[in-house]
């Protein structure tokens, strides 16, 4: 597994902006890869820890392969991104989210490789990131197991299946849930090449972009993502998604559908 | 030997620098009928402060020999564990019954002639497949108790519903739902029911491999089956032998409809694992522990069958 991380750190930092200038705080979770993910992540954009970005997470990682996360920063306003990461997960980032006309909230279920931060990284109008997260104790093989329907070998007979749903909430905005059938290959198992969602959007009747995301292979197979967004209560919802391969995906979820409950909080 | 004691003596030595060293497993069988004893498991998780001792074991003394139900996580405790047995019974082991796959009730098998050591066909098909899976994952807990535990399959496929020793008959239940195969054994002299993980007592249930309209026909079959008092895999032991049986399908109808209208409701994993535990599973340990394993083991697929589909074909 050390391989693959150095790699990624290392592709990272020739993307990223050389500067000798910013050094990040220090980890209050002492993570060994804090720097180089702060570096190359942040740039010269100033950081700093904040308990108002909840990062949620269970007790225990019953399922290295779907550990489910949730980033909350709807205590803050204006903030513009948000970067779930997971420090020693040979693809540390999972998803990178801008909720445009959304709130700044995701859950998602992620894969670990072992032992490790996960960390939510919001980044402000103003160009300021702060960051939040946990250790997680995982037993590793998130990643660098096959998917279970590689091993079944019926993904084929799925891919494109998409499910959701679209809830009310008291607020005015809406929840979305969507869960899309696709093997999310990291390309650490051997012979299976990188395969995985990479972008996805949601847009309203209207056409206006509520919020997109990239998406990387940390993500769990058959990625299942919430999101609160705001459109008016009757219009449809159209999610676009591309993965690696350029296959495209499209959903829309109708008002029709939407159950007269309101959701979660 | 002597290699072995050197190697402990400068374990003992370099204790504070090594706390890794595991201490050993206290077996204090408690009598719970004529010739029949339990030893509790602890009520925790499978963790390294308790060796993964967690299941509840029974040891019965025959005519033709010494009965174990269970035989516990590790090599270093089955031998333990055969020791009390045949110190208490005075006999030799015949027979050692594993109810199910789980490692916290079985991985000690190796201690004994596979020969004697009897399993459900679904059982032994089950730990062919995941046992080694199981074994990885308890290594990895528990470290230094499990040293020398490697993955054995029984050797005998439970095929009847009854077996004699010298004129004490044990009855044998086929049954499945925490598992794809359940053991439970009527000990016919007591009336002393043994559930397995079937049934839990004040202790919550683990579902990791748990088929739940299977799980409540057995509790169902349990339930009118006539008996004494019952032993559940976990928790303590039941004296009227209904409650813990009525408990266990009490807290498996509360976590699906739970879960079930929290995929409804448009909770993600994380919130539905926090959703309330109502007031009446109070008193059961690792409650929230296990709500959440739950979670994990069973939402995938209540979101796979109540979130409609929504795909549409691109234009062409
Ligand atoms: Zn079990």
């Amino acid at each position: 597994m050390r391989r693959p991380t150095r790699l990624w750190v290392a592709l990272m930092l020739m993307l990223a902006p050389a500067s000798a200038g910013a050094i990040p705080p220090a980890d209050p979770l002492g993570s060994p890869m804090w720097s180089a993910h702060a570096r190359t992540l942040f740039g010269d954009d100033p950081v700093r820890f904040d308990p108002r970005v909840i990062v949620s997470f269970p007790m225990i990682a019953e399922n290295q392969r779907a550990f489910p996360v949730v980033i909350d920063s709807r205590g803050i306003v204006g903030v513009r991104r948000m970067i779930l990461l997971a420090d020693l997960n040979p693809i540390p980032v999972a998803i990178d989210y801008r909720p445009a006309h959304a709130a700044p909230y995701i859950a998602t279920r992620i894969k670990l490789d072992q032992r490790t931060p996960v960390r939510g990284a919001v980044q402000l109008d103003s160009g300021q990131w702060l960051v939040s997260g946990g250790w997680v104790d995982a037993a590793g093989g998130g990643c660098s197991a096959p998917p279970v329907s590689r091993v079944k070998g019926d993904w084929a007979d799925h891919l494109g299946e998409i499910r959701g749903e679209v809830w009310p909430m008291a607020n005015g905005q809406r929840r979305v849930r969507l869960s899309f059938r696709h093997p999310m290959d990291t390309g650490l198992v051997e012979n299976i090449a990188t395969y995985h969602l990479e972008a996805l959007s949601v847009i309203d009747g209207a056409g206006r972009l509520l919020g997109d995301m990239d998406i990387w292979a940390s993500v769990s197979e058959d990625p299942a993502i919430t999101l609160l967004v705001d459109s008016a209560a009757d219009a449809t919802l159209r999610v676009a998604a591309r993965d690696t391969n350029g296959r495209d995906y499209r959903a829309a979820l109708t008002p029709a559908r939407q159950s007269p409950m309101p959701g979660g909080r | 030997m002597i290699l072995s004691r050197r190697a402990m003596l400068g374990g003992m030595a370099s204790l504070a620098a090594a706390p890794a060293r595991a201490a050993d497993y206290v077996i204090t069988p408690v009598v719970i009928g004529d010739g029949i004893w339990m030893v509790r498991g602890a009520d925790e998780p499978i963790e390294s402060r308790n060796g993964g001792a967690i299941a509840n074991i029974a040891i019965i003394a025959t005519p033709a020999g010494t009965v174990l139900w269970e035989c516990g996580p590790s090599l270093r405790y089955a031998r333990a564990l055969r020791q009390v047995a045949e110190r208490l019974t005075g006999a030799r082991i015949v027979r050692v019954y594993v109810s199910h796959l789980h490692p916290d009730h079985g991985m000690g098998l190796a201690a004994f002639d596979p020969a004697i050591v009897a399993a459900l066909p679904g059982t032994i098909a089950a730990l062919a497949a995941q046992g080694q899976g199981y074994a990885d994952g308890m290594y990895r807990l528990l470290g230094d108790w499990m040293r020398g535990t490697d993955l054995i399959l029984p050797g005998r496929a439970i095929m009847t519903a009854q077996e004699d020793f010298g004129g004490r008959a044990l009855r044998l239940l086929a049954l499945s739902g925490h598992s794809s195969a359940d053991l439970a054994l009527l000990d016919e002299r007591t009336g002393m029911l043994l559930g397995g993980d079937l049934v839990f007592n004040d202790r919550a249930p683990s579902t990791p491999t748990a088929v739940l309209p299977a799980w409540r026909a057995s509790l169902d079959q349990l339930q009118v089956l006539p008996h004494g008092a019952l032993l559940p895999g976990h928790g303590p032991i039941d004296p009227a032998g209904i409650a813990a049986i009525a408990q266990t399908g009490d807290w498996l109808n509360w976590l699906e409809g739970a879960l079930t209208q929290a995929v409804r409701d448009g909770l993600d994993m994380v919130e539905a694992g926090n959703l309330p535990i109502p007031d009446r599973f109070a008193q059961m340990a690792v409650a929230r522990y296990e709500m959440q394993r739950s979670v994990s083991h069973l939402y995938p697929g209540l979101e796979a069958s109540l979130l409609p589909r929504i795909d549409v074909k691109s234009a062409p």
